[in-house]
């Protein structure tokens, strides 16, 4: 699904990434950990191009998205991401942070059509050759309707469909992050990657989080993690990724991985965190 | 005091008797319709900016822009008001050949020296936002353009609403130079009252006062947007 060849990015002199290759392949969970400063982050930012490579290519569902030629607005649409920081829209209530980008995306892809259909009327007018409109089969107000109808199923799901129309400042830090994942699932992903979801939590809020993830790798869904929960990693994932100094150092299934280690510096990390 | 009383009287005959009242209605329309127009221009114009400014320049076009606006600004804050409204209306439109009314080539003025201080003012509160907010649109597959819009830029105007406040304040009175074109503002309205009792004392008193009223209201109305504004905020 997601093929990463070669990327290697730089922060002005400090080289982050020295060369990454690898693959992700449909309905993986893959778990990537190392110590701070070894790039993991950096190389899910890459994955989604947040950062933008300096070199290499991330090929996704066969596009190159680190060519900048590559509008990537449309890719992105397909791999959600979920941050650190929650990153919730402060201005937005709980159902709009969860609406608006499918229905912002939905009724541009809605005016696009109805402006190319436009001017393929005035074409069709002179030329011999008619050309097809686009079909146009929604309205505004059935897009409004079907986001926020499954919103409110998302939020079900979540339980907090009481909370629907408070703003995300009054929720506490494992509900917001909660609402930051389905969020992102509002726009059926075909990918999730997580950037460290549970490290600005209070530990007695970690276990909502990881249930709610949890669900998603049981039914099926692509995700990439990056995460310091060594249990979680073990138990979800089924390849974990060792990174060191913007290398993958190590690569292989959790149980070889964890008890197994072949690299000195697997086994250095891993006698320090387990 | 009973000078005082005949002031008043004098004033009054002006004011009620001899048609002054309609002048200050003017007058008073000219001042808050160049503020509030000029203030609307000068948001627009202040938030473009301020977003080219704040646009990552990798490629050339916002590098370009970016000087483009840096001059704008640096033009139309480097002169007083009073030297811009002259410029424009002896200078620049004969030039064009224009023939604008004094009242409009003062909102226009007015809009464009405002927009390069709200660009200021704007920059700050978009700088304010937690890039968070940016990136989390951006993953989602909204364009630079509409995380900005929907996103940022609300969230800025909340923070910089007592700023903007201020600015407008600030607009409300900096608009009594408008007589230099020839426009009618409440300055002219109240001279004219002064000039024809041969009293200045009371027009003059009675005109700080209503720009005084004026400013109050419109702080009051400042307070009340940014109490709707901050619903989204925990304080209260």
């Amino acid at each position: 699904m997601i093929d990463v060849i070669n990327l290697k990015k730089n922060f002005g002199d400090l080289e982050v990434l020295k060369g990454i290759t690898t693959s992700i392949k449909p309905g993986e969970k893959v778990a990537i950990i190392g110590p701070s400063g070894s790039g993991k982050s950096t190389f899910l930012r890459c994955l989604n191009c947040m950062e933008d490579p300096t070199s290499g290519q991330v090929i996704f569902q066969g596009v190159d998205i680190a060519d900048m030629r590559v509008n990537i607005n449309i890719h992105r649409r397909h791999m959600g991401m979920v941050f650190q920081q929650f990153n919730l829209f402060n201005n937005k209530t709980v159902i709009d942070n969860i609406m608006l980008a499918p229905v912002t995306i939905a009724l541009h892809d809605l005016r696009t059509k109805k402006i190319k259909n436009f001017f393929i009327r005035i074409r069709n007018l002179f030329a011999k050759n008619k050309k097809e409109l686009f079909e146009i089969n929604t309205t505004k107000a059935q897009i409004k309707a079907e986001a926020k109808e499954n919103a409110m199923r998302l939020l079900k799901r979540i339980g907090l469909e009481d909370k629907a129309n408070n703003y995300p400042s009054t929720l506490s830090g494992g509900q917001k992050q909660r609402v930051a994942i389905i969020r992102a699932l509002a726009m059926n992903p075909k990918v999730m990657l997580f950037d460290e979801p549970t490290s600005a939590l209070d530990p007695e809020m970690v276990g909502e989080v990881l249930d709610l993830i949890k669900q998603l790798a049981d039914e099926g869904m692509t995700m990439v993690i990056v995460t310091h929960e060594m249990g979680f990693a073990r138990e979800v994932a089924t390849r974990v990724i060792f990174m060191d100094e913007g290398r993958i150092v190590e690569e292989n299934t959790p149980e070889e991985l964890f008890t197994n280690p072949q690299n000195i510096r697997t086994r250095e990390f891993l006698s320090k965190v387990l | 005091m009973g000078s005082f009383g005949k002031k008043i009287e004098k004033f009054w005959d002006i004011f009620y008797y001899h048609d002054g009242y309609t002048k200050v209605v003017t007058g008073l329309y000219n001042t808050v319709y160049i503020a509030v127009v000029g203030l609307a221009i000068g948001i627009i114009i202040g938030t473009l900016i301020a977003i080219v400014e704040v646009i990552p320049k990798y490629k050339r076009l916002p590098r370009i822009l970016n000087g483009f606006c840096r001059f704008y600004v640096g033009l139309f804050r480097g002169s007083p008001i009073v030297v811009q409204l002259l410029v424009a209306y002896y200078v620049i439109l004969p030039l064009l050949g224009l023939n604008l009314p004094a009242i409009n080539v003062c909102v226009l003025v007015f809009g464009f020296n405002s927009g390069a201080y709200v660009s200021e003012i704007m920059r700050g509160g978009i700088l304010s936002v937690d890039v968070g907010q940016m990136e989390a649109g951006r993953a989602l597959g909204l364009s630079y353009a509409t995380t900005m819009m929907k996103i940022v830029v609300p969230q800025a105007v909340k923070n910089i609403l007592p700023t903007l406040g201020n600015e407008f304040i600030a607009l409300i009175k900096e608009t009594s130079v408008v007589s230099f074109v020839g426009a009618a503002d409440l300055y002219v309205a109240f001279s004219y009252i002064g000039s024809n009792s041969y009293e200045f004392m009371v027009p003059y008193l009675v005109m700080a006062l209503i720009y005084i009223v004026l400013v109050m209201i419109i702080a009051f109305f400042v307070k009340m947007m940014e109490r709707s504004l901050r619903k989204s905020d925990r304080r209260n």
